[in-house]
């Protein structure tokens, strides 16, 4: 069985981009562009791993992760934040709440590819089903 | 550690020093911007130090004053020997043997040419820093640039993810690939407009030209032009504010206006309660020592440190010293400051964790004071003070304001021996001190 992703991302075409190459790479994934309505959308869609942008729409990538963390029923899920370089203070905020990694933008692909990987493993799925993803 | 100099008297602002000739040769406003050829209302503008002046202006008012233009861009108090003893202390802890400032006098009168470059390069050393450093706390705590700097990076961010996919997926299929092209062709018109405006705020916001911009910044400048004394409120109380606000240019904003008269209304309470003719002749028997002046304050030490940062100056030096005052909240955030030369208090963000300040909010209601050498040699005396300025209910936590005054030490007197010394700095961000243990994590040096 596949590894559900959801992108929390308010720009259209880094979701398109990232959600083509996610599922090429075997994610099943979803895309939700909109802060204030991403704690439904996740609850809804119940992700095994999720990328969070920090700076959305209605409600912010960090409020989000504290409420996730806050919550028993997420607080163990994975979670990739995108922050924008130079950003250090967001960094560090992100990994004070309990993010599991960080992209800063402008990310390669390849890295992000590869660190979705990681957090196959913490959410401890399949590496099986990864295309080229075996550990 | 080589002892301070002392420094001279802080140069007014330019405005200001164009009201004071005015008004020395009792000529009204119209009168002297009929004179040099501008309107009464822009000169009003630049005596409040609201717009910047220079050249042909500057020129045609020095003129119409008669006076050399220089007496009003440099003041009349910022003579070559205290340019040059300021340059002096400045390098103090960088040049070896230190400058020999018994010699200014036989140095400016036999070599003025070369004075005459130590001055200039020492004035142009201090603005390239202030400038430095109004960017840097900009660049830090600028909302508008943080989001305009993710917006950039961001589509940047979906260009390189596209443009990878493209040239990766050789075998891509056809109307992905022309999804992908027009999605890039998108971000390109995107990345345009976003850096074009990300350019624009940042022209918006170099100093140099702009003035104060932020209600903060007004009030600011409003409290330096008046060298932080305003004698209708000390004669008047609150009920000269109105009549202030209304010789004030730039309080048409109604943030801007309202801070104001709530920071004028604290003044006025403080003079109420501690009056200038009792103040004054008290500080002025006892040197101005806030250690000694303490019991005028009936159990309120931050009242006498605030009163001691608003006593009047005179031109001749005489009067109260000069003095730098910083009030913060519980948190530690910078609410108001009065600067003095060579001490840094940053507007934004936090000073040196190791300033009394901080120290004080740890023990609430014990004044404390100590001396604090800083990274360039120089000395200063700080006292400063925590006190509850408002009750949250039973059982709450009260909230905090701590008060810290500032002088320099004078290099002929003997540093106080009573008093623990601190190797302190201007706060992380901007400190040379790389081995310190209260350093920051994200300053420079972590």
């Amino acid at each position: 069985m596949p590894g559900r992703v959801l992108l929390v991302e308010d720009e259209a075409n880094i979701l398109e981009a990232i959600g083509f190459l996610l599922s090429r790479d075997g994610w099943d994934v979803s895309g939700h562009g909109n802060g204030a309505t991403a704690l439904e959308a996740i609850d809804r869609l119940e992700p095994d791993v999720l990328v969070l942008d920090m700076m959305l729409p209605g409600k912010s990538g960090l409020d989000i992760l504290r409420d996730l963390r806050a919550n028993p029923a997420t607080e163990a899920l994975p979670v990739l934040m995108l922050t924008a370089k130079g950003q250090t203070r967001d960094r560090d905020m992100a990994l004070a709440l309990g993010a599991n990694a960080f992209l800063t933008k402008p990310f390669s692909n390849t890295e992000l590819v590869e660190t979705l990987r990681d957090l196959a493993r913490v959410a401890n799925l399949d590496d099986a089903a990864w295309k080229g993803g075996a550990a | 550690m080589p002892p301070a100099i002392p420094l001279p008297r802080r140069a007014q602002l330019t405005g200001s020093r164009i009201r004071d000739r005015r008004l020395m040769q009792g000529l009204r406003q119209a009168d002297l911007a009929a004179k040099a050829g501008i309107s009464a209302s822009y000169l009003n503008l630049i005596e409040h130090n609201r717009r910047r002046i220079g050249g042909k202006l500057l020129v045609a008012i020095a003129r119409a004053l008669e006076v050399e233009p220089a007496t009003l861009s440099e003041g009349a108090d910022a003579t070559l020997s205290e340019v040059l003893h300021r340059a002096a202390q400045d390098m103090r802890s960088r040049v070896d043997p230190p400058p020999e400032v018994e010699m200014i006098d036989a140095l400016s009168g036999r070599f003025p040419g070369w004075t005459g470059l130590i001055v200039a390069q020492h004035k142009r050393t201090a603005g390239l820093e202030a400038l430095v450093d109004g960017l840097r706390d900009r660049l830090r705590h600028d909302p508008v640039l943080a989001e305009s700097m993710h917006e950039v990076l961001s589509t940047v961010a979906a260009i390189r993810s596209t443009a990878d996919i493209l040239v990766r997926e050789p075998n891509l299929e056809a109307p992905w690939r022309a999804r992908f092209h027009r999605n890039l062709h998108e971000e390109a018109e995107r990345l345009s407009a976003r850096a074009t405006a990300m350019l624009a705020h940042f022209e918006n916001t170099v100093p140099e030209g702009s003035g104060p911009s932020t209600p903060l910044e007004t009030v600011e400048a409003l409290f330096e032009a008046a060298d932080h004394h305003f004698p209708a409120i000390e004669a008047g109380g609150a009920a000269a504010i109105p009549q202030l606000l209304a010789q004030t240019a730039g309080m048409t904003d109604a943030a801007t206006r309202d801070l104001v008269t709530r920071m004028l209304e604290d003044y006025a309470r403080d003079a109420a309660r501690l009056p200038l003719d009792r103040m004054m002749p008290a500080a002025m028997a006892v040197d101005f020592a806030p250690d000694r002046l303490l019991h005028l304050g009936q159990g309120d030490a931050a009242l006498v440190l605030r009163r001691l940062a608003c006593l009047p100056r005179e031109s001749d030096g005489s009067g109260a010293p000069e003095v730098g005052l910083a009030i913060c909240d519980g948190a530690g955030a910078l609410l108001f400051r009065r600067r003095l030369a060579g001490f840094a208090i940053p507007r934004f963000g936090a000073g040196c964790p190791l300033w009394p300040l901080y120290g004080a909010l740890h023990r609430p209601g014990q004044p404390l004071a100590a001396v604090l050498d800083m990274p360039s040699g120089a000395q200063f005396q700080a006292w400063a003070v925590s006190q509850p300025v408002a009750q949250a209910g039973f059982g709450a936590a009260p909230v905090m304001r701590a008060t810290m005054l500032l002088r320099a030490l004078a290099p002929d007197t003997d540093t106080p021996t009573a008093l623990p010394r601190i190797a302190a700095g201007p706060g992380c961000h901007a400190c040379a001190r790389s081995d310190c243990p209260a350093r920051s994590m994200i300053g420079p040096g972590a």
